[in-house]
């Protein structure tokens, strides 16, 4: 058996099980450890009721940035409930001696934007963190998947987890993406293929021309919406895109120790003839931009297409919600996504807010000026790809066209700081969720690409920006 | 944990589907710092739709919620499992539920039960005037009509749940095993 062709999820599994339990379940090292200030609280509290310690401090780092402000960061944080998060969570890594980065400090940003950044995501690892967009560590060939509070707690005490093993689904990108077609407008179109639960159960495996072509980024961009689609994880075999984007960050091993490892990495893909699940086959070469127009990511068109109507779907079910997404989004059936007013544009968020995306967007911006009436924010993901941006100039270009040029955050994705929007206000937004009231109660959102949002913003309405400029 | 034989007792019957976290508890709500408490923004964008289910006088002391497919798909806050159990639900019936929610609530005591959709509608129709029961023990689902379906659950889950077992307690049991493991990945990944 030992023989049998694995997938890279079957290697990351087997080389983590500490110990088998009943029913098909086992006991799972976690390598890395990932803290935020939401999803942190209660874990820390059940500890100290029980009386128990962390098991291996170093292996958790934490960072603030669900609720924080995007502004006037030198303040105390005006919101009280906000302020009390952040402030538990100084005092409980202080209290059980994890590693944390600062919230006034440059490496401060979104976790799954800082963990890559300073070379905490590494190939082979398994990493958690109580927050679903985990996911997005996948891109380095590693098992990362989002967990609740009890499960914090659980890796806090045993740096493991109890864990039943997912059913594997390789997701063959067939050809590569036409010129001006993102990783965003890929993973949305695979999420509008499978559907939003059509991965439940599954760790998604991404490979084939389409995925190898893309870069770190967009890798990471793939990655973080596969929870989008059910599945907790998915994961992309680690290259020489990979190694490259590692070499000299500030936790990643050096010299030697960095050849080493990345021999040892190179054994991280799945075997010729090991078997999936589930195979789905995408065509790269025919996507086009893509825009939502519903409330879950999988109620997607590209920018050419209408407004589905109800009506025409031959499932009632279906049809049903079909109509009352259309009703919450204020939009009738056969309405051109193309043209439609937009009254705020959102350019960040762990899925789309790295500096390749800051880029995509200032260049579609150009001398470009935001449309009158629209309010526009780019929230950089860490401080550290914020200062990446003002040594490019990016940020002149977003000012200049009258973006608001905000500190890192989770910010409109999902509005918890001040960054919300208005009911009734329609986004062009970058972020991964379009569930109603997500960016503010009552607020409607398009995801699409960084340049589709900066697009946007331009014209004030939904644009193709292959037509665009 | 307390342990869960069996849940019985009136059922809202939502029938939604893909009902993701962010309506199950609003992100606003998840700026606390403890687990109690939660139920006051438990669906609240559904509640502020009159004659919605959970104000029904009808299902009012409900503690069994009845849902339509992908039950808590989106983001993994526990909130949302916390915020069910303050309004006092046992269990959640539904044909599927996201992998992240379906665990917390496991770890919360709160059954998820999957039945095929014929099931779901059938217990849909039961539960605007009458109880349901679950067995947790024989892994079934009853009403006073004698519908009758079994369930399948993960063995170890429900040991946990029957016994009220603390998972945190027992992995530390194992605390020699993982010492060792930690040990021999010490030596296969000196670059750690």
């Amino acid at each position: 058996m030992a023989d049998a062709p694995r997938t890279i999820f079957q290697k990351i599994w087997d080389a983590h099980v500490v110990a088998t339990l009943a029913g098909g379940n086992a006991l799972l090292y976690i390598d890395r450890h990932l803290l935020n200030e939401v999803t942190s609280p209660q874990a820390f509290e059940g500890l100290r009721l029980a009386g128990r310690r962390v098991h291996r401090p170093g292996g958790t780092i934490a960072v603030a940035d669900h609720n924080v402000p995007t502004e006037n960061r030198h303040l105390p944080i005006a919101d009280a409930d906000s302020r009390i998060q952040v402030e538990t969570l100084e005092r409980n890594v202080a209290e059980f001696g994890i590693p944390y980065v600062p919230l006034r400090g440059r490496a401060q940003g979104i976790v799954h934007v800082i963990g890559p950044d300073l070379g905490l995501t590494l190939p082979g690892l398994t990493i958690v963190c109580g927050d679903s967009h985990t996911s997005t560590h996948g891109a380095f060939g590693a098992l990362a998947f989002g967990i609740g509070t009890s499960e914090v707690e659980h890796v806090l005490a045993t740096q493991t987890l109890i864990q039943k093993q997912a059913r594997n689904m390789l997701v063959r990108v067939n050809g590569r993406l036409p010129a001006g077609i993102t990783a965003k407008d890929l993973i949305l179109a695979i999420i509008g293929r499978i559907g939003t639960a059509g991965a439940t159960g599954y760790v998604i495996e991404y490979a084939g021309e389409g995925i190898e072509a893309l870069d770190m980024a967009g890798r990471m961009t793939v990655c973080n919406m596969s929870i989008e689609a059910g599945a907790r994880a998915g994961l992309i075999a680690p290259d020489d895109t990979t190694f490259a984007y590692l070499q000299g960050r500030p936790l990643v091993p050096a010299g030697e120790a960095f050849e080493t490892a990345k021999a040892s990495w190179r054994a991280l893909r799945s075997d010729p003839g090991a078997s999936y699940d589930k195979v789905i086959d995408i065509d790269a070469t025919g996507i086009a931009p893509m825009v939502t127009w519903g409330t879950n990511p999988e109620a997607v068109v590209t920018i050419a297409d209408r407004v589905p109507d109800p009506e025409a779907m031959p499932d009632s079910a279906a049809a049903g919600q079909a109509r009352q997404m259309l009703k919450y989004m204020a939009l009738e059936p056969g309405t051109p996504l193309a043209g439609l007013p937009i009254d705020v544009v959102f350019i960040g968020s762990c899925t789309n807010s790295r500096i390749e995306d800051l880029r995509a967007a200032a260049a579609t911006i150009g001398d470009g000026h935001v449309a009158s009436g629209v309010r526009a924010l780019v929230v950089p993901g860490s401080g550290a790809i914020k200062a990446q941006a003002e040594a490019e100039g990016l940020d002149l270009i977003f000012k200049a066209a009258g973006f608001e040029w905000r500190d890192a955050g989770c910010s409109m994705c999902l509005g918890m700081n001040p960054d919300r929007l208005k009911p009734g206000e329609r986004c062009a937004s970058t972020s991964n969720r379009n569930f109603e009231s997500r960016q503010g109660p009552g607020g409607r959102t398009h995801l699409m690409s960084p340049a589709m949002a900066a697009a946007a913003a331009v014209a004030g309405h939904i644009v193709d920006v292959r037509r665009f400029g | 944990m307390k342990p869960i034989r069996e849940v019985e007792g009136r059922a809202i019957p939502l029938g939604l589907k893909n009902v993701d976290t962010d309506v199950i508890i609003p992100a606003q709500y998840l700026k606390t710092i403890t687990r109690k408490g939660l139920g006051r923004g438990a669906f609240e964008t559904i509640r502020a739709q009159p004659g919605n289910v959970f104000d029904d006088p009808e299902y009012k002391g409900a503690n069994i919620l009845i849902a339509g497919d992908n039950f808590g798909c989106g983001s993994s806050r526990e909130h949302a499992a916390w915020a069910l159990g303050d309004l006092g639900i046992d269990a959640v019936i539904a044909p599927s539920f996201s992998d992240i929610f379906s665990g917390n609530a496991f770890k919360n005591g709160i059954l998820t039960v999957v039945l095929p959709q014929e099931a779901v509608d059938r217990l849909l129709e039961v539960a605007k005037t009458h109880p349901i029961g679950i067995d947790l023990e024989n892994q079934t689902v009853t009403t006073p009509f004698q519908d009758r379906f079994r369930f399948e659950i993960d063995p170890f889950r429900k040991h946990c749940l029957l016994n009220g077992l603390d998972e945190v307690g027992m992995t530390l049991a194992q605390d020699a095993a993982i010492s060792t493991f930690e040990g021999r990945m010490a030596a296969d990944r000196p670059w750690l």
